[in-house]
This record gives C-alpha cells, structure tokens and sequence, in this order.
C-alpha cells in the first residue's frame, strides 16, 4: 500500500511540474539561506576567537592615555619608563609575566629593498607573552638584551618584502641608524582586526635605545605588556594596576588616570558574545525567510486545492480509501519537502565553501543545523502540503467532487 | 435460476435525505422504497431538484443517506464505515457523471489504470485490461491522450472504460449525456446498451431527457423527493 502510494504520488508530481517546482524552491531557499547564515556566523565567531587568542591569552597591555582608541586623550601625557614595568613586576604577584615595550617606526634597508617598519624594541620574556613562536632560527635572550646586541627578529610580511623567497637568517639588515642580524623568523599570526600581526620587527629595548634611535628620555616605553598567572581574576589584577600606577604617576585623587588597560580576555568575550548574537540574528533572518517559504507552499496547496478536492473526490469514487488518497498526499509533501531540503543542503555547502574563503573565516560543517532546517522544512511542507488534503479526504465522496 | 439471483440486487426502504439543519433544512429524499433486480437497465427522471440525482448518489455510495435502510447484494450499507463503502465501490460499482471527472494531465490510459491500481493489480494485466476497456468504447487509438486533447464524447467514452474496467456488477451513469451532442449521445448509449445486454451490467442512470431514456426498460420518475411513478418493462 506504501509503494502504491508512493508510485501513484510521484506520477503525482511529474504531472505538475510547476506546482513541483514552486513547493521546492520555496523549501530550498529557506534550508540554503538559514544554514548559510548559521555556519557563516560561527565560523566568524570561532576566526574572531583565534585572532583574539593569538594576541595572546590572560594578556593586559597598559597604553599611556585616558582610554582606548582616544587618540587626543594621549596627547601631552607621558609614557611609562623601564622601572614603572620593574615595579609592577616586583609588587604585584599575580602578573606572570611583564615586558616594557618602546615602539618606532624606522626605515629597513636589506640590499636594494627598503621599508618603512615598526620596530619594537623589548625584553625576551615578551615573545612568551605575546605567544610568538619561531619559524626559523632563535629569540633574542637577556645576554643580547644586556650587551644590547644588534640582532633582530622579523616577521614574515618583513621577510617577503626584504628577502622575497631568500632565507634571512644570518643576513645583516639596516635598522634605522644601525646594522642588525636577523637571528629569527616569526611564525605566521596572519591578518587581525587590528592589522597585519607579521608585519614586525622585534630587537632588544637596549639595542633599540641605544643604537638605533639614541635614547631620548627615561620616558621612553609607549607600552608595558602583561600576562598574569592563570585563573587570576582580571578586574582585580586591573584594579590593583591601575592603584600602583596612580601612585608612580603622582595623580591626586581628583586626576583622571592618564594610562588605559587593555585586557585581551574582556574583548576576546566581549566580542565573541556580540559574534554570536550576530549569528542569531542572522538564523533569525533565514528562520523568516524559511517561514515564507513556507507561506509559499501553502499558497501554492490552497490555489490548487479545488483541482486537488476534485482529484480526491474521483479517487474516493472510483474505489480509493480516505486513508490511501491521505497517504498519496502524504508522500507527495514529504518527497517534494525533502528534495527541497536535500537540495538546500547541497547549495548551502557550495555557498558556505565559498563564501568562506572569500571573506576569509574557516568552514566548519555543522551537523545540528543541517538537521534542524532539514526536519523544520520537511515538517512545513508536510503541514502545509498535508493538510488542506485531510479535509477534503474526511468528505463524502459526491460532495469532495462537486467542490468549487 | 441459482440461489444467489434470488436475492434483489439492491433494495431500499424508507430512505430519506436531508440537507442543512432547522429553518435552512431540505428534504430531497422523503421516503423512497426501491428494488432493483440483476442485469436491469434503469431511467431515473424527474424536474431539476427532484432528488433524482441525490438518490443515484446514494445508491452509489458517494454520499450518506438521513434514514431508511439500504441492502446491496446482502450488505447493510448504512452499517459500513467510510472504509468499508470505499472498498464497495472498489469492488462492486462503477460511475460515469455528467462532468466526466477525469484526472486531468493523466492519459485515458492511466485515468482507466487508476481503479485497478487500487485493487493491487501488477501492471502488465492493468495495460491489459486497459486496452480491452478502451478498445470496447471504441477508443483503442487514444491510449496517450489526455483529457484535453480530446472532445467531449471521448473523453466521456475514457470515463466509461474507466467504470467497466474493473467489472462492476453495477454501473451508475449521472446525466452521462448532459454535456454531449446528438450525434455522441447515440454512441455512448449504444455502448452503455450493449454492457447492459452483452455483459449483464446493471444500469442506473439518472437522466431528464425522454430520448435517453428509451434506451432504458425500466423507468422511475421522482418528484418531490418521492417516486412518482415505476415503469417496469412488460414481461
């Protein structure tokens, strides 16, 4: 008896190929356009959270200025100095780690490729902080940083432009007033929110200081980087910061702060929460646009329910059981719902494929999703398809035939 | 005569049919006793709204009477299910009505394969029987064509192939020449006719034109929800 209906609906279908045609497409859309969106959203959720992690885990980074992005917040307002990050280090025990950083943007000159670059000059504890890891060759250590050793360590956008495809390691490159060896490759961090992350140069602060730029000021560190000891609540480690540095700085109590925290974690939740909100906003988006594929379908069932009451009424004279013709519809919206659900699924992993690529976020087939806009359409179409079927079916057969 | 032809093939008593409820409620069937034998060929006539039609649909088992009791070769029809009356006509009726009532976009021969599918029957013996139905109402050319291919008298030929296909001991025929000329008239009274005296199909059909019903031995003519008069054939 299912085969039978089976047949007799699938004939069913090739013989309104329109009809067909318009119940899938609605399906389809709905199914391509809601997975599209789901599996977009959270691969940029999870391409956001890598790029965030790759600063760096449980970092803070202490900037002189009132407030992250004010740029004429910072104007006038000094910088730190090398015992401001000695002192934090020593007083505070929940930093793990601590590097005074002093950043300059001087021109790199590599036989007949010049550059201008942003050089940082810091301690060898700040390629732990900021989860460097080596592509070739070594790290600076205290040895260099003491001697003040001119040598460096580059990053691969620096490698491409100066070396193009040679190997750097050993090479002598011009840094501002200075000749410098390149000891290290960087290990590729790839593009962030806030830029190329490979385009760098990283020497010794002693180096920088004294043999690239002269030292200027004892106020020289435009910034201190800090990672804490993990499962250190960061509010407080903040607070406490924030409470030493006033003092170091002299700032009364009625004086703003003139320095800013940046705690990596807070924005690394910060944004992956506003990701994933985005992602369900966009689920949302496609759920409407699921649903009036739906209200398609249905408009479709209800303009050929008269031709389809007619249908069921010759069926039901001719012999056929209400439970027959309903099975037949049955299988009709169940065929129809699935080919559009299959067929969506399909689209939606060609579009996610490439849509990944193109705006660079990885691709992660997420199974739930494709089950759920899956099961969501096939029930749509079933309801939709199904039901104006059962009222006719539960007619006497006369009456289901003289339909209009 | 056997056993079994004894019986009358349907009887009614006291069948009554109301459409609609309080003020709104009208009475088409007011109490009609029939008896129909084997192998009849009936005419029943009557003015527009003389419940001839709502009787022939009754009899048919398209629709439920109010009241009275109906026995169709033994059977207590007021007794069965939705289910049960389906598988009756499956099994034992077979219709014709005014409007054809062909699937549409379906060949003739699928239209006349759709009853036997629903009896289970295997393909090759349904193209089978198809073909003998079609052949013997003088269509064994028009296989493939739909109903919109065809006319009027073809197609009302298809819906007869339809209803013999699978031999039904009774075939109701609903005005079957209402929306056919003279001359398609003729021709499918002549093959109703001879199903009637070659095959011994019993015929009941509702008409209200005299020259139809000629054809026919026996003819009842109902106004007003009851039978007015019931012209047996002179034996």
């Amino acid at each position: 008896m299912i085969w039978n209906a089976f047949a007799i609906a699938v004939r069913e279908i090739g013989r309104n190929p329109t009809r067909a045609f318009l119940t899938v497409l609605g399906i389809f859309i709905g199914v391509a356009a809601i997975i599209t969106m789901v599996t977009l959203g959270q691969g940029a959720t999870i391409a956001v959270k890598a790029q965030i992690s790759s600063l760096g885990s449980n970092l803070l980074t202490l900037r002189p200025g009132a407030g992250f992005g004010s740029r004429s917040a910072s104007a006038g307002v000094p910088n730190f100095t090398e015992k401001d990050a000695d002192s934090l280090g020593e007083q505070i025990a929940s930093i793990a780690a601590i590097a005074p950083v002093r950043t300059a943007s001087l021109s790199t000159i590599y036989l007949h490729n010049a550059r201008s670059s942003t050089v940082t000059g810091t301690t060898p504890i700040y390629f732990q902080i900021s989860k460097w890891n080596l592509a070739d060759g070594r790290f600076f250590n205290e040895a260099d940083l003491r001697s003040g050793s001119a040598v460096c360590v580059i990053g691969n956008t620096v490698r491409k432009e100066l070396f193009d495809t040679g190997n750097p390691i050993g090479e002598k490159i011009r840094i501002g007033r200075a000749s410098c060896e390149v000891i290290g490759l960087l290990a590729t961090k790839g593009q962030a929110g806030m830029g190329d992350q490979d385009d760098t140069i990283i020497v010794p602060l002693s180096a920088l200081q004294r043999r690239m730029i002269g030292k200027t000021s004892s106020h020289d560190i435009s910034q201190i980087s800090i990672s804490a000891h993990d499962g250190t609540d960061s509010i407080a480690l903040i607070a406490e910061i924030t409470t030493l540095m006033r003092q170091r700085r002299n700032l009364q109590s009625n004086q703003d702060n003139n320095f800013n925290i940046f705690d990596t974690r807070q924005i690394a939740e910060t944004l992956g929460s506003t990701t994933q909100l985005m992602t369900m906003l966009l689920a949302a988006v496609a759920g409407v646009s699921l649903l009036v594929g739906g209200i398609g379908i249905m408009n479709i069932m209800l303009v050929s329910v008269t031709e389809r009451t007619r249908e069921i009424g010759i069926r039901l004279a001719i012999g056929a059981t209400a439970r027959e013709v309903l099975l037949q519809f049955l299988v009709e919206a169940v065929t129809l719902s699935c080919v559009g659900g299959l067929v969506g699924i399909l689209l939606a992993i060609a579009l996610c494929a490439s849509l990944a690529r193109i705006i660079s976020v990885p691709f992660n087939f997420n199974l739930q999703i494709n089950l759920i806009a899956f099961l969501f359409s096939a029930a749509v179409g079933v309801i939709f398809g199904y039901t104006p079927a059962r009222g006719a079916a539960r007619l006497n057969p006369i009456d289901a035939l003289r339909h209009e | 005569m056997n056993a079994i032809s004894q019986f009358p093939l349907l009887e009614v008593r006291r069948l009554t049919k109301t459409y609609g409820i309080g003020d709104a409620a009208f009475q088409a069937l007011k109490g009609i006793n029939l008896t129909i034998q084997r192998g009849e060929f009936v005419a029943i006539m009557g003015p527009s709204g003389s419940g001839k039609s709502t009787l022939m649909n009754v009899l048919g088992c398209l629709d439920t009477p109010t009241s009275g009791s109906y026995i169709y070769e033994g059977i207590e029809v007021e007794t069965l299910t939705s289910e049960e009356r389906s598988l009756l006509r499956r099994y034992a009726l077979g219709f014709i009505f005014q409007g054809f009532n062909l699937l549409a976009r379906t060949s003739a021969q699928e239209n006349v394969e759709l009853p036997l599918l629903y009896r289970g029957i295997s393909r090759k013996v349904r193209h089978e029987k198809a073909f003998a139905a079609l052949t013997s109402v003088g269509l064994p050319t028009k296989f493939a064509s739909t109903p919109g291919e065809l006319s009027g008298g073809q197609q009302q030929r298809v819906a007869i192939a339809r209803a013999i296909v699978t031999e039904p001991s009774t075939l109701f025929a609903d005005e079957p020449t209402g929306n056919l000329d003279s001359v398609t008239t003729r021709e499918v009274m002549e093959i109703l006719t001879r199903l009637n005296v070659d095959r011994g199909i019993t015929v009941l059909m509702v008409t209200h034109d005299d020259e139809v019903a000629a054809s026919a031995r026996r003819k009842i003519v109902i106004k007003d929800g009851i039978i007015e008069s019931d012209t047996k054939p002179s034996v």
